[in-house]
């Protein structure tokens, strides 16, 4: 440091280009962020893929169910040559784009299903459960998290014992038996207010009940690092302050505490998002995910491994789906880590 | 330290109660039950009435539950219902040694691939070794079992044909009760269901090493040891490696939920006669007894792994006491 030697005047000509812009932990982040080309590139392919996914219909050559037993395991461009009672099944029909609607582009199914369409609906149930999984998550552990930290004394004891008896669970066999025991239950025809969850999950295709089993066990680590944080926060001067001019626990919690411990949390749950995306994947290759016909990468993957020796692409094109947006997400969570955590900053 | 053991155990047999009434109460809910089918067709009522009175399933649940501790207390973990001729204790005397070999084997290798390449990476910082070993990382805890497996059957199984895609290489009576004979067949078929396993964990630890490694290289000690003239090499064996592995003690916990997760996936990939393909089956054949008591063993694995885990960190870091 040159500091000792510098006058007043060489010093302040040093911060001169901080004046008149202040820089916030927030736009750092964001700016060493950008400096990561691996998490940006990340973000722009997650981004694309999100926006495929979303107007699925329009990027699809196909729907994802719509099956022509002819071409029952088509290698990858596969020329579908289309007669007039096909035509019907090609919702390009009289767009420009006709072309993708003659070819099977990366093959299709045992059922004759075009692959690129059925990756394309699948990369829907991934990117639902990132976003529903971790937002559940965030949502409800940080919720416990404040309120076990914040209050403190007999609360917290009780609500931390919780949390420490539900860690001692073996949490996938639960989450497995409970979408078995959701699976038998929407099979049974109930009425009710279970008759209405059902029928809402049989109209996402099995996703709900999954998301509720997933759910359930995945805010646990998020509470404990929400209280962890309030613990640390609660003592500060600023709360004290805000408390000494009269602000109750509300107006402390939402408005000084929550902004200043969530990015920590936020961090850590987009670390989470890979797994989230894993385990649907995981559930739905044994056959307890999303309901068939409903495209989800662990399905075909189940469908298409036993099958390998004849038709590699089956398993390798949902698989290499896959693993890109599950890099994808690691790269970007990385990278957002190693923006906010200001120990690794300038290295 | 005997006595926060015996605290720990004692602790967690509520914890495990829990779990067995929850799995009981659950599997009993089921619609269905063992007796429901006979292969395709309904099993006639009067057959299924006689059958579910042979194993007490007429009774109300809770003595069903009472009957089913004590049946544990003796140590018999029940009787399989659609197979009459084995038991639940037969099964798991066949099927956990192989879970616990295939797992075991993947750990080592983690272990043993991610500890050294997260060293390598973290010495030869921002060098291409280091950008080589954090890209494989990444990609190695990125791709899951389920693409893993496949992927490795189709290049060394169906292209190169030289490793056997599936089962596994061992069978029972076990050394011990739970080691294999170490055949070559044994061998062979083990290579590609643990490499599946192991890949993801041994990235995850070679990541984990390697951040937690360059933070101790910072510390203030390590400076100290520098500046008192020590060699780096002796810097890093005697002072930083140690330390650095605390954190990496951590991720045995969820290294134990990754094994098990692991296990479901590849066992059934490779088709191996292991826990996690018969708890898949057991659900779905409404074997109550053998699901009731697989979810026990997995309670009681976890609960015995993260005391271990807790062990750990008191030994590798003597600040941690317990009282």
């Amino acid at each position: 440091m040159a500091a000792e030697s510098a006058s007043i005047e060489e010093l302040a000509q040093a911060f001169e280009p901080m004046k008149g812009k202040p820089r916030s932990p927030m736009g750092d982040a964001v700016r060493e962020f950008q400096r990561n080309k691996l998490a940006v590139g990340s973000l722009i392919f997650i981004l694309i893929v999100g926006i495929l996914a979303l107007f699925a219909p329009v990027f699809t050559p196909y729907g994802f169910n719509v099956q022509n037993t002819a071409y029952s395991r088509a290698k990858p461009m596969t020329p579908y040559v289309i007669t007039t009672d096909k035509y019907e099944l090609c919702h390009w029909k009289g767009t420009p784009l006709d072309f993708g609607c003659t070819v099977f582009i990366l093959g299709a199914d045992g059922l004759g299903r075009d692959l690129l369409s059925r990756v394309i609906y699948g990369a829907r149930v991934s990117l639902l459960v990132a976003i529903i999984g971790s937002s559940v998550s965030l949502i409800i552990g940080t919720f416990y998290g404040v309120i076990s930290g914040y209050f403190g004394g007999k609360i917290d004891e009780f609500m931390m014992r919780v949390v420490d008896f539900l860690y001692a669970l073996p949490v996938l066999v639960i989450i497995i038996i409970m979408t078995v025991y959701f699976k038998a239950l929407a099979r049974s025809g109930a009425t009710g207010f279970a008759g209405f969850l059902i029928e809402l999950d049989q109209a996402m295709g099995g996703l709900l009940f999954m998301f509720i089993a997933i759910g359930a066990l995945s805010w646990l680590g998020m509470a404990r690092q929400a209280r962890g944080q309030i613990l640390a926060h609660k003592k500060k001067e600023y709360v004290e302050a805000a408390r000494s001019i009269g602000a109750g626990s509300n107006r402390i919690i939402f408005r000084h505490l929550l902004p200043n411990i969530i990015g920590p949390l936020l961090v850590l749950e987009s670390l989470a998002i890979p797994g989230y995306i894993g385990l649907e994947a995981f559930l739905s290759f044994i056959g307890l995910g999303v309901n068939p016909p409903t495209p989800s990468w662990g399905i075909m993957i189940s469908e298409g491994y036993l099958g390998i020796k004849s038709n590699p692409h089956l398993v390798l094109v949902p698989g290499a789906a896959l693993t890109f947006l599950t890099l994808a997400f690691n790269f970007m969570g990385d990278g957002i880590r190693d923006a906010v955590d200001p120990r690794i900053h300038g290295r | 330290m005997t006595r926060y053991i015996i605290r720990r155990l004692i602790v967690s047999i509520p914890v495990l109660f829990a779990i067995v009434l929850f799995t009981f109460a659950v599997v009993h809910a089921l619609p269905g039950g063992p007796f429901s089918t006979v292969g395709e067709k309904a099993m006639p009522e009067h057959i299924r009435l006689i059958m579910e009175r042979r194993y007490g399933l007429d009774q109300p649940l809770y003595i069903q539950f009472w009957n089913y501790l004590k049946m544990l207390a003796s140590g018999d973990l029940g009787p399989m219902m659609r197979m009459p001729s084995q038991t639940v204790n037969d099964i798991v005397y066949q099927t956990w040694p192989v879970s616990i070999q295939l797992g075991s084997l993947a750990v080592i290798l983690a272990f043993a691939i991610g500890i050294p390449a997260g060293i390598l990476a973290a010495l030869k910082r921002n060098t291409w070794i280091d950008y080589t070993a954090t890209f494989t990382a990444v990609l190695g805890v990125s791709i899951n079992n389920i693409v893993l497996g496949p992927l490795l059957i189709l290049i060394f199984g169906v292209w190169l044909k030289v490793l056997p895609i599936a089962f596994w290489g061992a069978e029972p009576p076990w050394i011990l009760g739970f080691l294999p004979k170490p055949t070559w067949n044994f061998w062979t078929h083990a290579v590609l269901p643990v490499v599946t396993l192991g890949t993801a964990m041994s990235a995850s630890i070679a990541r984990l090493t390697r951040a937690s490694l360059l933070e101790v290289m910072m510390s203030d000690y390590i400076r100290t040891a520098r500046a008192k003239g020590l060699k780096e090499r002796a810097v890093i064996i005697r002072h930083a490696l140690k330390n650095s592995l605390i954190p990496v003690a951590t991720i045995l916990g969820p290294l134990l939920a990754g094994v098990l997760t692991g296990t479901f996936v590849v066992e059934q990939i490779f088709a191996l006669n292991g826990m996690g393909r018969q708890f898949l089956m057991s659900i779905e054949q409404r074997e109550y007894f053998l699901l009731s008591s697989l979810t026990l063993i997995y309670s009681i694995m976890l609960v015995l792994g993260n005391l271990m885990v807790d062990i750990m960190y008191a030994w590798l870091d003597p600040r941690i006491r317990f009282d």
